[in-house]
């Protein structure tokens, strides 16, 4: 187990090892929610990283990653935990073929910690191996406001109430990162509880750096002109921008082709690894992505 | 005075109380900063240390900050009060007094105003009295009560003298929009339900020791869907769009009465969106308010650009948990039309369901000759009228009938014979 970062630089440095660059302001969010203890809220568009972070986080840390997915009519029995119905009616059968017809023994054996199964949130305030987890408790925005309510309670005092066993306290919080898409505004409720921050688009440098951390097969001068090229795409008016992990997977599919540079015909066959809507594709496709291209490649010589 | 709570104070004094002066120059700046935030504020920046100003920015920038539009708010007053916490504050108390100012003078004016009516205007104070707390739908009332309200259904907005405008305003305030409940994947508890309950069975089971006697069964819950609505208010739509926003006013401030959220767009050359306005409870307030956001009163109209501009910014913020989207405008749009199809079928695409009402549609031989109206009308769900009472109290039917579709059959019919 890997201790906790002493300062904000060491935050990053930590970050970085795992293959995560960051900039100062999110390192310093991070490095103040591990310090504070307090729940991280981090929201932006889709693909700029916001799950990424707790993913380097506990790899750096060497901390186990407990994975809360929200979704609509998300509720406390598969989120927090559930009883095993098909054992219990087992053993209650069991208990009838032997005899025994004590009733407080059977409640006893029957709501026990055998027969618990444990969901995220109960999982990340047990105990682990490494010290606390890393709670990710993955787009928020998709829970209903009733999900959002119980999580106020949950991450305010780190404690859940099964009625059958009693209240269950975690002994060291864990580390709780919150994302959201936006698609709906979280309550300001639950916001006040978290450290926020808005996870927005890295610009050219930082997103270079990443996509060299993360694809560091592709060629210096590919890496160039994609980041190029992304960066300008994204100053276009498109319904949906393409995000870092897009950036990404573009990066992986032509080195899959073995392209050694953009060309117009190149960026027309894998147009679909970066924007994923009809109208913004149409758009963009032919002319236009010539012109984009041209533009990219004179601002990445520029930069040189 | 107002009493603090106790911080953790440092030994450097000075700082806390920089820090608090701080938060409250963030307050009047209008981001929600709470005692709570300011106690975890000096904490923040007791761990993260004062050696580097870029450090010490993004540390109250994490504690302070909890919505993108603040980041700039914030970026600015940091710059200036770190600069010279004095500078601001001469400048916040020579600004004081004239924001107060203007403030109670907005309270005053509607209130005023209504009083003056009620003085001079005869007509007005003829008018049947509304209530408090009358819960019949208008339905009921217009059915066993005057013709002059009968009149008032069905007489066109535009021909309407200032009497009977406030009249129907009035009656406006009391149209209810019933929609049909969404099933919502939350479950309850229920007697005839469908979904086996696992365990309310075994806790049942416990009553008899361990005898199952009973399936317990659970439903699923219902909820409310949200409402967007997209108001035309250029020149076209002027006799039109006043009253309209009446009734999303009377919409978005009725509490318990079936949509979850109401968010409000005006557009014209441009989109704005006039929700937090529309939620003050003085109707008056809240359209002058709105009045003042929205900047393109009774000019031209661009539908396509700020059906882009709709899409593009904010489709994906309230358009989420299955939004209807009402929208509102005479379809006469003098820009490409292939822009405006296409931005209309992204709408229809993002959304549960598009109604379309249209005050055109008053006349009985209304054809989809403009091109604008042909553009729009193959990806609208429902297309529906909106010049009168009666055809706004009619839109409440197409809301809880989920197969509804208004004219746009017929409209259809007749755009493929022309």
């Amino acid at each position: 187990m890997a201790a906790l970062p002493e300062n904000i630089d060491q935050t990053r440095e930590l970050l970085a090892s795992q293959g995560y660059i960051c900039g100062q302001a999110l390192a310093t969010v991070v490095f103040l929610s591990l310090k504070l203890g307090r729940p991280l809220f981090l929201e932006g568009e889709a693909g700029v990283g916001k799950t990424e972070i707790a993913k380097a986080l506990a790899s750096g840390l060497g901390r186990r990653l407990i994975r809360l997915q929200c979704y609509e009519g998300l509720d406390a029995s598969s989120a927090v935990y559930e009883w095993n119905f098909a054992a219990q009616m087992v053993a209650i059968r069991t208990a009838e073929a032997v005899g025994s017809s004590d009733r407080a023994e059977l409640n006893a054996e029957l709501f026990s910690e055998d027969f618990l199964i444990r969901r995220p949130l109960l999982e990340a305030m047990s105990p682990q191996e490494g010290g606390p987890p890393i709670l990710l408790i993955d787009e928020l925005d998709r829970a209903d406001e009733p999900f959002e309510a119980f999580l106020l309670e949950a991450l305010s005092d780190f404690q859940v109430t099964i009625p059958e066993l009693g209240t269950i306290v975690a002994e060291e919080p864990p580390i709780v990162i919150l994302t959201s898409n936006r698609t709906r505004e979280v309550h300001d409720a639950l916001k006040r509880r978290c450290l926020y921050h808005w996870v927005d688009y890295p610009d050219f440098d930082r997103e270079l750096e990443i996509l060299n951390a993360q694809v560091p097969e592709a060629s210096a001068a590919l890496s160039r002109e994609i980041v190029a090229f992304v960066q300008k795409l994204r100053s276009e008016d498109l319904f949906k921008k393409p995000g870092v992990a897009e950036t990404i997977d573009w990066a992986k599919c032509l080195l899959a082709l073995d392209a050694v540079q953009l060309s117009p015909q190149v960026i027309a066959d894998t147009l679909g690894a970066i924007l994923k809507y009809q109208d913004d594709i149409v758009r963009i496709q032919g002319s236009e992505a010539a012109r984009i291209l041209t533009e990219a490649k004179a601002s990445s010589e520029m930069a040189d | 005075m107002r009493k603090f709570a106790d911080l953790p104070i440092p030994e450097d004094g000075k700082f806390v109380a920089n820090i608090t002066h701080f938060a409250r120059a963030l307050r009047v700046a209008g981001l929600p900063v709470g005692p709570g935030r300011v106690a975890d504020a000096i904490r923040a920046v007791e761990v993260a240390g004062f050696t580097d100003k870029r450090d010490f920015y993004w540390t109250l920038h994490a504690c302070f900050v909890s919505r993108p539009e603040h980041r700039e708010v914030f970026a600015q007053i940091f710059r200036l009060f770190w600069r010279d916490p004095q500078y601001l504050e001469n400048m916040m108390a020579l600004l004081a007094p004239a924001m107060r100012g203007v403030q109670k003078e907005r309270k005053a004016n509607p209130a005023e105003r209504r009083a003056a009516e009620a003085l001079l205007d005869g007509a007005d104070a003829e008018a049947p009295e509304l209530q408090e707390g009358e819960s019949a739908e208008i339905k009921l009332d217009a059915s066993l009560t005057f013709s002059a309200q009968e009149n008032l259904q069905a007489l066109d907005f535009e021909q309407m003298t200032t009497a009977e405008m406030a009249e129907a305003k009035r009656m406006i305030a009391r149209i209810k929009l019933p929609v049909k409940p969404l099933a919502s994947r939350r479950t309850k508890p229920a007697l005839r339900g469908r979904i086996p309950d696992w365990r309310g069975t075994i806790r049942g089971a416990m009553r008899t020791g361990g005898d199952i006697q009973k399936l317990a069964m659970r439903q699923r819950k219902t909820r409310w869907p949200n409402l967007v609505a997209l108001c035309d208010i250029s020149g076209s739509m002027s006799a039109y769009s006043r009253v309209i926003l009446h009734f999303l006013h009377a919409a978005s401030n009725a509490k318990g009465a079936g949509w979850a959220q109401v968010h409000s767009f005006t557009f014209g050359t441009q989109l704005t969106n006039i929700t937090r306005h529309l939620r003050n409870r003085d109707v008056d307030t809240a359209l002058a308010m709105a009045g003042a956001e929205a900047r393109d009163w009774e000019g031209g109209t661009r539908i396509g650009e700020c059906l882009h501009t709709f899409n593009r910014d904010w489709s994906r913020r309230v358009l989420g948990q299955g939004a209807v989207v009402l929208l509102i405008t005479d379809g006469l749009d003098r820009d490409d039309p292939d822009l405006l199809a296409s931005e209309m079928e992204r709408l229809h695409l993002s959304a549960r369901k598009v109604i379309w009402l249209n005050p055109l549609l008053r006349w009985d031989g209304f054809a989809p000759k403009a091109r604008g109206i042909r553009a729009m009308l193959p990806h609208v769900d429902s297309f529906r009228a909106g010049h009168n009472i009666a055809s706004l109290q009619a839109l409440a039917d197409a809301l809880t009938k989920p197969e509804d579709v208004g004219e746009k059959a017929r409209l259809m019919r007749a755009m493929r014979e022309g």
